[in-house]
């Protein structure tokens, strides 16, 4: 099968209003005889399912969570970027567009970029409307923020919870809807299966996490808006839940897997304190902005850091990038600290962490100052570590965060299997091989308000549906399949623990396909990985039953599609011969420890096609040109 | 350190419970609850005993998914903290600690420590919202907030919807979730068209969930891990009150042309 990513020609400015012209729509009084199904809540999902329940689809929403409002999208932190240029600093549609391009590496389609770009001045408006309380100036306009290394102040945010605050506003949205009997919410509800029929996604199964039923919902589209994939790793940024299941089991029906090494490692995280840790925290990418990152000269330096003089700290950002220190890129500053704990420079219990210090800036702006920008965070801090970064340095180390990888869309964020829709973290559209600060939430909302609306309008016009029932042969199957899964799961009675399982999987990815690859390494892990997985489905150990809620069920369905997801992570990241974004290869880097792109053999996005379990994925290529934003190297020295 | 813990244990919403004992070594001071939690039901799988059941997810303090009771307090001792942000080092070597979940007749239990919330999701679907469609929006800067308003604003935003104010509230009283929205929504210009309808809805919607009155106990605040404050209570009983007197029944909208 031959990919169609479906870009429009012609002037990039003009591209998505052409594209939106040329596009069918779906009169008013029949949109009510359409319904769609949208698997998650988060700003993807829920600002999609609300908006196409305005537009009077019938829509299901699923999330498994118990409440909507929980997803993810909750715990961003730092803010969303648009290119209002409200602060007249030089910003504008086409610089958003070329900094997200070139920050991503040269990985991501122009065309898709750029309406992202466009749209982002939509969002704003839209969240300030539902009363979304963004940070506002004296005057009473919008504040902005400078945020990652952006040379432009266009990040909006509200105080630390940007996340919470937009999501609220999606959560709001669909709540009126589905008051109005529009969109039927169900939330405890994990969808374990995608029902193709006839060559169409036309349903899904789900498990109803509460009774254990297992459901088939049918629709004339599915849209998937089911996040990150991050906890392959076991620990990272991410929820607890947060899972590659709907992705997944969507890939194996038919969906291509587009980039899925690409993996965004954040370099300010609270570091691991013990074998027990379930999850790693972030703390906020602003506090790079005064604090200054340091280790010791000499390795194995085990003085506490304030009797290390100053003399004998290597202010290792400020010495390698001199012209952006402090405030390079998120996969610059990760490697650069990674390669100091390689020397055996690392600090903390563990060797596995950095300093991150504010005491030049106390002692410049004074604590009062730091404390009204950074005072939350800092508590933070000490509430979980039990110190207090205004008396000591914090300890900070990378952790996974986010995934650029996705499933495969086209310039519609239709699937390689018609029908099927995916927005938000779950797609691989956007942000290419490194996503830049405040751009996640950004995409989230621009798929889910403002191009999702558009495009499933123009797919439910264009084409015939055919009335399916439960009964039809595939709906059937797809449910037995899910039974039969789980009913495995529970009969194994093995002895080792979901988790243990989990932990395991999770150190192979991140030593070998994290931070630094190498061919040697991305082998090894896939051996490793296969024998893993085989011996989790004889030696898992699952109790409890299918007809309750068991959370330990949950997590091991979760990891079962965990176990095979790490597996393709590993074939792309060996694949890929060059380094790029987050993706870092080891052979292919400079005498300077810099990662070298390969443009000419690798301008492309990777998308895997599911040829059937213990069969090699299949690759298919689809070749990136660069029209506008020409490819160059990345120096932040 | 050494802990007894003791467990609300409920297999289903129509089984009795009872407390179950349990005791667990080589606890860290660094470990947060919840990751205690996570090493007691892996100590409790390897014997083939089930779990216990709590419900979490951001395990950052943001989600409001998580939060029992310990030994009496919602979301247990330190302030301004949810449980997924408690750390033991807030407890003491051989301390018994007693684990239930909330308890409210609009919450029913689920199972062990997690309950169902979803009567809050209906008071938000009464009238916790602008009526804004997709695309019906103006510039942003085209309404203007004086940052104090803003501010307190987002204070009254940053509800997590929990559940702690109503499991600490002896009369099970959903005022301060509830108060906390009309708050938001009705310090800000963009507010104001629906602000005493959506007060009224609200309120009443509270009342269907079987959510109790408030009567100024003050428990709720004392729990919040947002520090949301009773003003939104008083906010949200003027706005009503306001709502009340000025109710009209809607006029036919549909004309000749
Ligand atoms: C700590 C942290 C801070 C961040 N800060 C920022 C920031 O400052 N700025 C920024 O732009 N980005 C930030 N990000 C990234 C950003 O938050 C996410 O990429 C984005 O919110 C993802 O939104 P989403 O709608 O795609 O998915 P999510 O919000 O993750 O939602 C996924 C939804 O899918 C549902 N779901 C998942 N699987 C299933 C299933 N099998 N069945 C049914 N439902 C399912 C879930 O219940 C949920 O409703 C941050 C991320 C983290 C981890
Ligand atoms: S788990 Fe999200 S607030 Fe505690």
């Amino acid at each position: 099968m031959a990919l169609n990513s479906r870009t429009p020609s012609g002037p990039i400015e003009s591209r998505w209003d052409n594209t939106k012209f040329e596009m069918k729509l779906v009169n008013p009084a029949n949109k009510r005889k359409y319904s769609v199904l949208v698997v998650g809540s988060g700003l993807a999902g829920g600002a999609a399912a609300a908006t196409l329940a305005e537009l009077g689809y019938n829509v299901k929403c699923f999330c498994y969570q118990d409440s909507p409002r929980r997803a993810h999208s909750i715990a961003a932190q730092g803010g969303i970027n648009a290119a209002k240029n409200y602060q007249n600093d030089g910003d504008s549609i086409y610089r958003l567009f070329y900094d997200t391009v070139k920050g991503g590496d040269f990985r991501a389609r122009e065309s898709n970029v750029y309406r992202l770009a466009q749209i982002s001045v939509n969002i704003i408006d839209q969240a300030v409307a539902q009363g979304v309380p963004f940070a506002r100036e004296y005057g009473g306009t919008l504040a902005n923020r400078s945020f990652g290394g952006a040379q432009v102040s266009r990040t909006f945010y509200a105080r630390g919870q940007t996340g919470q605050q937009l999501l609220l506003g999606a959560y709001q949205a669909l709540e009126r809807q589905i008051d109005a009997g529009r969109v039927k919410m169900f939330p405890r509800t994990e969808m374990l299966d995608l029902i193709v029929i006839d060559g169409k996604a036309r349903g899904i199964v789900t498990r109803n996490l509460v009774t254990g039923q297992t459901d088939v919902h049918l629709a004339d589209a599915v849209i998937l808006a089911t996040g990150g994939y991050g906890n392959v790793f076991y620990l990272s940024t991410n929820a607890k839940g947060c899972n590659v299941t709907a992705s997944w089991r969507a890939y194996k029906r038919g969906a291509f897997f587009g980039n899925p090494c690409f993996t965004q490692i954040h370099p300010t995280c609270i570091p691991v304190s013990g074998d027990y840790q379930s999850k790693l925290t972030l703390m906020s990418e602003s506090l790079r902005n005064d604090g200054r990152i340091w280790v010791p000269v000499k390795a194995g330096d085990t003085r506490p850091p304030q009797q290390i003089p100053d003399s004998e700290r290597d202010y290792f950002l400020e010495r390698i990038y001199p012209s952006f220190g402090n405030l390079v890129p998120r996969d610059v500053a990760s490697r650069a600290a990674k390669r100091m704990c390689d020397e055996g420079r690392g600090v903390g219990p563990s060797g596995l962490g950095v300093y991150l210090d504010f005491a030049a800036s106390i002692e410049r702006l004074g604590k009062q100052a730091i404390s009204e920008r950074y005072g939350n965070l800092f508590e933070m801090y000490e509430r979980i570590t039990g110190e207090s970064p205004y008396e000591t340095p914090m300890r900070i180390f990378p952790a996974v965060h986010y995934t650029m990888g996705g499933l495969w869309v086209d310039y519609h964020l239709m699937s390689t299997v018609p029908g099927l829709f995916v927005l938000g973290e779950a797609n691989f559209s956007d942000h290419g091989a490194n996503r830049l600060g405040a751009s996640a939430l950004m995409q989230g909302l621009a798929d889910g308000y403002f191009v999702i609306p558009f495009t499933i309008g123009n797919y439910l016009a264009s084409n015939k549906f055919e009335k399916v029932s439960e009964d039809h042969p595939e709906a059937k199957a797809a449910k037995a399949q899910v039974t039969g899964r789980v009913e495995k799961l529970l009969s194994i009675k093995g002895k080792r623990t979901v988790d243990s399982f989990h932990r395991e999987l999770g150190k192979i990815m991140w030593e070998n396909c994290g931070m630094a690859r190498n061919e040697k390494g991305l082998k090894d892990a896939i051996t490793r990985i296969k024998a893993l997985r085989e011996e989790f489905w004889k030696n898992v150990n699952v109790l409890g039953e299918s007809n309750d809620l068991n959370q330990s069920l949950e997590k091991a369905g979760r990891v079962a599609d965990f176990l095979e997801l790490g597996e393709l992570m590993c074939a792309d990241a060996l694949d890929r011969k060059e380094s790029c974004g987050g993706h870092f290869r080891e052979e292919y880097q400079t005498p300077e420890g810099e990662a070298m792109r390969d443009d000419e053999n690798c301008a492309y996005a990777a998308a895997w096609e599911y040829t059937g379990d213990d069969k090699p994925a299949a690759l298919h290529k689809e070749p990136l040109t660069f029209e506008y934003v020409h490819p160059s190297q990345r120096s932040y020295k | 350190m050494r802990l007894t813990l003791n467990i609300w244990r409920q297999k289903s919403p129509t089984d009795q419970g009872a407390m179950v004992r349990y005791s667990l070594d080589n606890v860290s001071e660094h470990m947060s609850f919840l990751e205690m939690l996570d090493v007691l039901n892996e100590q409790l799988i390897t014997k083939g005993e089930e779990p216990v059941a709590f419900d979490h997810d951001c395990r950052e303090g943001i989600c409001g998914m998580c939060g029992f009771v310990i030994n009496g307090v919602a979301h247990g001792p330190r302030r301004g903290t949810t449980v997924c942000q408690l750390h033991m080092r807030s407890f003491h070597d051989n301390e018994e600690l007693f684990l239930e979940p909330w308890r409210a007749a609009a919450f029913p239990v689920v199972k062990d420590l997690v309950v169902n919330r979803s009567a809050f999701d209906r008071i938000i679907g009464a009238g916790g919202y602008v009526s804004v469609p997709t695309g019906s929006a103006t510039d942003g800067n085209s309404i203007l907030i004086p940052k104090a308003e803003s501010d307190m604003a987002m204070s009254a935003a940053a509800c997590i919807g929990c559940g702690a104010c109503v499991a600490a509230c002896p009369n099970a009283s959903a005022s301060l979730f509830t108060g906390a929205k009309i708050s938001h929504l009705g310090l800000l210009p963009q507010g104001q068209p629906e602000r005493h309808a959506r007060a009224l809805n609200m309120v009443a919607q509270a009342a269907v969930e079987g959510f109790g009155n408030c009567t100024n106990i003050g428990e709720c605040e004392a729990v919040c891990p947002k520090g949301i404050q009773l003003e939104n209570i008083a906010r949200m009983n003027r706005d009503y009150l306001v709502g009340a007197i000025t109710y009209r029944e809607p006029q036919a909208e549909a004309g000749a042309g």
